[in-house]
């Protein structure tokens, strides 16, 4: 099987399904020049269609093309310009279904990454996924793999409903095994990374090789991590994270946004609410703190969980189980 | 102002009747809602004096044409030929209602006539026309799309960014901007520093033209000539049409008293002028209509708008059930 990057693969899904299906096209800033401008002669600059830099108007665009039989792909660019589309996005893309009484369907992949950890600074830097997860009528999907970016992404633009893609900046130029042609990852569905039995680690985007690399140091210490990758926030995969925590009995939650309200929150409550019954010790939340993203790579390295970082919550919990309050607030 | 009127096919005898009967199916429903109020849950905005422009607009388009709309929403799909009953039953939220009850008075879409939406935040549709006008293009159909906005709308954003990109990539888009002189409760003279909103057409570089919004008969004229601009791949246009709407902003019925901000000789003045009366007159001083035939066409309607209201209050409410249906496909 060949090996390409999450780029790469990224880029095969969208072009596969552009070849495959007349109604599908993509749309953003630059996009004739990079990274589609090898196949703008082959596609046309009709469906490789580079915009201004007029994020309301492109998103609004590809919701009315949505509405009328295409299916468009955006390319968002970095997810911070997200917010610039937010109407459309919220009020238009997410509830034209729910408000018109079925009569709409909006199929629509909006991509977007997730830059942080590279000194772009808090206007380029967000990972807002828990900002769209509160918006009722929007997937949302997290790849973590080129076998899942190219998966999640035909499963996307062949589903229905409006879909952000957040793709997570450091994995982009890693590589791994991807299929030649067709094959689809579905929505909705996490996958077991690694099996073990003293504790959960759910994660997501890059967070979840974070979260193997410290199961790796935990297995050598004689901790056994099951390490579920989430993969989609909405509809999120509740049933696969209960199920390992049924078998470990702890949960550590992973993720690089903000702990407030974030889809860690989510991840514990769902456990917290469907299987205390089986938790030992209490929920813990590895999450970035709830501060802008600062410039300075010295500020802004101390925020994100690390595997060291994971490994040593790990601990903390695979010992607390005598010790009912023994984790600090987040 | 750039751009012309006056090179559209006339309408013929059926098409004018048919104009008529629109426009007075808009303001008899209106009214009749108006009239509902206490029973009514929800704001509810009356476009009464507008109902010649968005006529004299609608008839220029083909029943698979594409149009976008706004919060001032009942005239768009009345306009666009869509069936009053589920129209009214949507104003009372009930499951016959032509979102189901989901989507309300601000809200009112109907897919197969073409209506996509209207919408509850001022130019959030107008990108949205620009993408049927896009996808249009696209799947190599003639079909267009009518983006109704107010004055209000062409101080937003999206006015800007619709326009530009409906432009740049020559889209079968008319952007209709229902100019009735107040957004709100405030001026268009304190909000916005020219007089006709037609001008900002040349920033794009593509034809804008002000007509009398009164007038259903020009305004159906220079629409026709924008469609088939548009139709022949000539690309958008900016039309404004002067209009006036005679009640508040909404109609609150006892819970705000609206504030003062318009003077009733102002609204004699647009009263004076109202569309209907316009048109009809034309109608008669033209041979096409007779007393009789203007009476009779008035009856029709108002049969209609009261099977409609007794359709909706008939009607069940939505199973409770309903709440979760629909949020994805």
């Amino acid at each position: 099987m060949p090996r390409i990057t999450y780029a790469e693969a990224a880029r095969q899904a969208i072009l596969e399904e552009i070849r495959s299906d007349p109604r599908v096209f993509v749309m953003g800033e630059d996009v004739q020049r990079y990274p589609y401008e090898d196949v703008v002669e082959e596609l046309g600059r009709e469906r490789i269609r580079s915009t201004p830099i007029s994020e309301a108007g492109f998103f609004g665009a590809g919701i009315g093309a949505a509405l009328t039989g295409m299916r468009p792909v955006i390319e968002g660019a970095f997810s911070t310009f997200l917010y610039s589309a937010m109407d459309q996005i919220a009020n238009q893309a997410a509830k034209s279904r729910y408000m018109f009484g079925g009569q709409a369907s909006v199929p629509l992949v909006m991509r977007a990454t997730v830059s942080y950890g590279i000194a772009t600074a808090a206007h380029h830097s967000d990972r807002p996924w828990a900002i769209f997860a509160q918006i009722p009528g929007l997937k949302i999907i997290i790849p973590s793999t080129p076998f899942d970016a190219k998966g999640l992404l035909k499963s996307a633009i062949r589903d229905r409903n409006p879909v952000l893609c957040f793709d997570d900046w450091s994995l982009l130029g890693t590589a791994g095994e991807v299929p030649e042609g067709d094959y689809t990852v579905p929505l909705g569905v996490a996958e077991v990374k690694r099996s073990g039995t003293d504790l959960t680690i759910v994660a997501l985007a890059a967070a979840v090789h974070r979260s193997l690399e410290a199961a790796e140091m935990l297995a050598k210490e004689g901790i056994s991590a099951d390490v579920v990758d989430l993969r989609t926030v909405v509809p999120m995969d509740r049933q696969t994270v209960i199920a390992s925590v049924a078998k470990t009995g702890r949960l550590l939650v992973v993720d690089p946004a903000p702990g407030t309200c974030s889809v860690a929150s989510e991840v514990a409550a769902t456990v917290a609410q469907s299987a205390f019954e089986f938790l030992k010790g209490p929920i813990v939340r590895l999450t970035a703190p709830d501060v802008p993203v600062p410039f300075s790579p010295d500020l802004e390295r101390l925020m994100y969980p690390t595997a060291e970082g994971i490994a040593a919550a790990a601990r903390t919990l695979c010992r607390s189980h005598k010790i009912k309050t023994a984790m600090p607030l987040l | 102002m750039t751009g012309k009127v006056g090179s559209a096919q006339p309408l013929d005898e059926v098409q004018l009747r048919e104009m008529l009967r629109r426009m007075l199916r808009i303001r008899h429903f209106e009214e009749c809602a108006a009239l509902q109020r206490s029973n009514l849950v929800g704001p509810l905005h009356n476009c009464i004096g507008q109902e010649g422009e968005i006529v004299g607009a609608c008839m220029a388009l083909r029943n698979d044409d594409y149009m976008t709309g706004n919060h001032r929403s009942h005239g768009h799909p009345i306009g666009k030929g869509v069936q009053l009953a589920p129209l009214m039953a949507e104003l009372f939220g009930k499951r016959t209602g032509v979102c189901r009850g989901k989507g309300g008075s601000m809200h009112l879409a109907d897919f197969s006539a073409g209506s996509l939406g209207e919408s509850g935040i001022v130019g959030s549709l107008m990108p949205v026309a620009v993408g049927a006008g896009l996808s249009a293009r696209l799947r190599r159909t003639d079909q267009v799309c009518l983006c109704f906005f107010g004055d209000g709308a062409a101080n937003c954003g999206p006015f800007h960014e619709a326009l530009n990109l409906a432009a740049i990539w020559k889209l079968p888009v008319i952007f209709l901007c229902e100019n009735n002189a107040y957004a709100l409760f405030t001026a268009q003279d304190e909000t916005t520093p020219i007089v006709d909103i037609a001008q900002r057409a040349v920033a794009y570089n593509i034809p804008g033209v002000t007509v009398d919004g009164q007038d259903a008969w020009q305004v159906h004229d220079c629409v026709a000539t924008a469609v088939a601009r548009a139709r022949a791949g000539e690309g958008p246009t900016l039309v404004e049409a002067k209009t006036y709407r005679y009640c508040e902003h909404q109609e609150f019925g006892n819970a705000f008293k609206a504030p003062t901000y318009r003077s009733e000789a102002e609204i004699a003045q647009w009263r004076a002028r109202d569309p209907i009366d316009i048109f009809a007159a034309r109608l008669r001083r033209d041979g096409k209509l007779t007393e009789a035939d203007f009476e009779r066409l008035q009856s029709e309607v108002r049969t209609e708008v009261s099977a409609a209201l007794q359709f909706a209050l008939e009607s069940p409410p939505p199973q409770p059930e309903a709440l979760y249906e629909d949020v994805f496909a």
